[in-house]
């Protein structure tokens, strides 16, 4: 079963159709690399899968269970939400680490609120923590930042600011981790180390929705592309099918930009 | 210089009191002012229409205004057109008129520094709060409020530098303030008349109050320094 299943997703603002009818599905260890001009949709999409925005039509299922159906009233309950928004990590493309806490702190303070909401949490607090102090040293280190755990991100450079949003999203184990142009406010240097990190993790089997204009990176890395232009999917399929051989005019010339360059 | 001298004790004594009243003043209209702004400033930010415009119209109003009318009006308009001193009389009902006035007008000024503050925080902030399965509650508290804090220190200070002066105001509706006191023995009190030197004294006090206020307030900045 697919761990994600999108169906016809749309989404207005005002007189503006934004998604005119996404469907994608994505298996679990999959990585989908997002790619299409600025303006197609690719953004709205992820903030639609993380509930940033709410769709106008559509439905959201996470391995078989329906978290969002726009014909469907009970599937939208704002408190039902926050929840549900669990199931996804995003890394945004400003990175938007809080800058008043540490490179650890940052990927700490949310897992350590969600742990008020066990049940024994008064009486483990402790251990708790210390697990999730843990699981986010591991993390950090991971993403090759384990002497900078106790820097506050202003002392940080933007590639390491983007490592540590990364171990952030991925302290709360979601289901799926998307990426919004996770090197577009970098430099070509700085580039290079965040796709190695999300390299690794697509080595490790970790399951991916990556917004990119990094078309050799996301041939390499992903297991399915999807090329959107003006609120539709235009063609999708393996990398070498849609970067390597694309069968649809607008797919060419879009990737024909790119070469041009 | 002796008759000074011998009278410094005297007036000294008064100044003190005046001094105290406005201490009180000052720290009454900060309790009530500050929390009293941030609600006006919620009412300002409402995505409900009509309370966002008619917040924004009494805000408009008190700070278009001086505040020594609005302090005339608050003190007197319920005894002479009301028929009903709800102040009650004698310094108390100065004191709690010269209050009502300060911390409305105050909370007024700093609605408009929080609404600037808080509006200036990235979106992004809040979105990353979010899909961290954050409650809009934690995100305000945990997130947004320091940042908040930190870029309102600075405006906020020169409103509390500011206020330190302001009281003096309430000297309008008679309230026995630090001016009020000082005033006192120009015209004659305590048996001295006809003396100016005591209000240069009050200005002397004012500026150790504003110079305390100016190196706490520096301190709290630089405390907050240490993220960007």
């Amino acid at each position: 079963m697919a761990i994600l299943d999108v169906k016809d997703i749309r989404k207005s603002f005002g007189q503006t159709q934004v998604l005119k009818g996404i469907s994608l599905s994505l298996e679990r260890g999959q990585a989908l690399s997002l790619i299409g001009s600025s303006g197609s949709g690719k953004t709205t999409l992820l903030r639609c899968l993380n509930f940033l925005e709410r769709p106008d039509g559509g439905s959201i299922s996470v391995s078989g269970q329906v978290l969002f159906d726009a014909a469907d009233p009970s599937t939208q309950r704002e408190a039902d939400i926050r929840r549900k928004r669990l199931h996804f990590g995003l890394v945004f493309q400003s990175f938007n680490l809080f800058p008043q806490y540490t490179a650890l702190e940052n990927v700490t303070l949310a897992g350590k609120l969600l742990a008020r909401e066990e049940a024994d949490y008064k009486s483990r607090k402790k251990d708790i923590f210390a697990r999730i102090d843990g699981e986010a040293r591991q993390l950090l280190t991971q993403m090759g930042l384990a002497d900078r755990m106790d820097n506050y991100p202003h002392q940080l450079s933007g590639g390491q600011q983007q490592r540590v949003a990364i171990a952030r999203a991925l302290a709360l184990r979601p289901d799926i981790l998307c990426f919004d142009e996770p090197t577009s406010a970098l430099d070509p240097e700085l580039t290079q180390e965040v796709l190695r990190v999300i390299r690794g993790l697509a080595e490790r089997q970790t399951t991916m929705i990556i917004v990119t204009h990094e078309i050799a990176f996301a041939r390499d890395v992903s297991t399915q592309v999807v090329f959107m232009d003006d609120g539709v999917i235009v063609e999708q399929g393996p990398p070498e099918q849609v970067i390597g051989a694309p069968v649809q005019e607008r797919t060419r010339r879009f990737l024909d930009s790119f070469r041009q360059m | 210089m002796d008759l000074i001298l011998q009278q410094m004790p005297v007036v000294l004594k008064s100044l003190n009191e005046g001094f105290l009243q406005t201490l009180k003043l000052f720290f009454v209209t900060g309790l009530g002012a500050f929390p009293l702004g941030l609600v006006i400033a919620f009412g300002s930010m409402s995505r409900f229409k009509p309370l966002s415009a008619l917040t924004r119209f009494v805000v408009w109003v008190v700070r278009g205004t001086p505040l020594m009318i609005q302090l005339l009006i608050i003190y007197y308009f319920p005894g002479m057109v009301l028929h009903n001193n709800v102040w009650g009389s004698g310094e108390g009902g100065r004191f709690l008129a010269s209050a009502i006035a300060f911390i409305f007008n105050y909370a007024c000024y700093f609605s408009e520094i929080y609404r600037g503050g808080i509006q200036s925080i990235p979106q992004g902030q809040q979105e990353a709060g979010l899909v961290l399965g954050m409650t809009k509650r934690q995100i305000f508290f945990k997130v947004t409020l320091l940042q908040v804090i930190k870029r309102i220190v600075p405006p906020m200070s020169n409103e509390i530098i500011t206020l330190v002066k302001d009281t003096a105001l309430a000297r309008i509706i008679a309230l026995q303030e630090l001016i009020w006191a000082g005033q006192a023995f120009l015209k004659g009190s305590h048996g001295i008349a006809g003396a100016i030197w005591p209000l240069f004294f009050t200005a002397v006090y004012y500026l150790a109050f504003t110079g305390v206020m100016t190196l706490v307030l520096g301190r709290l900045e630089k405390r907050l320094d240490y993220f960007r």
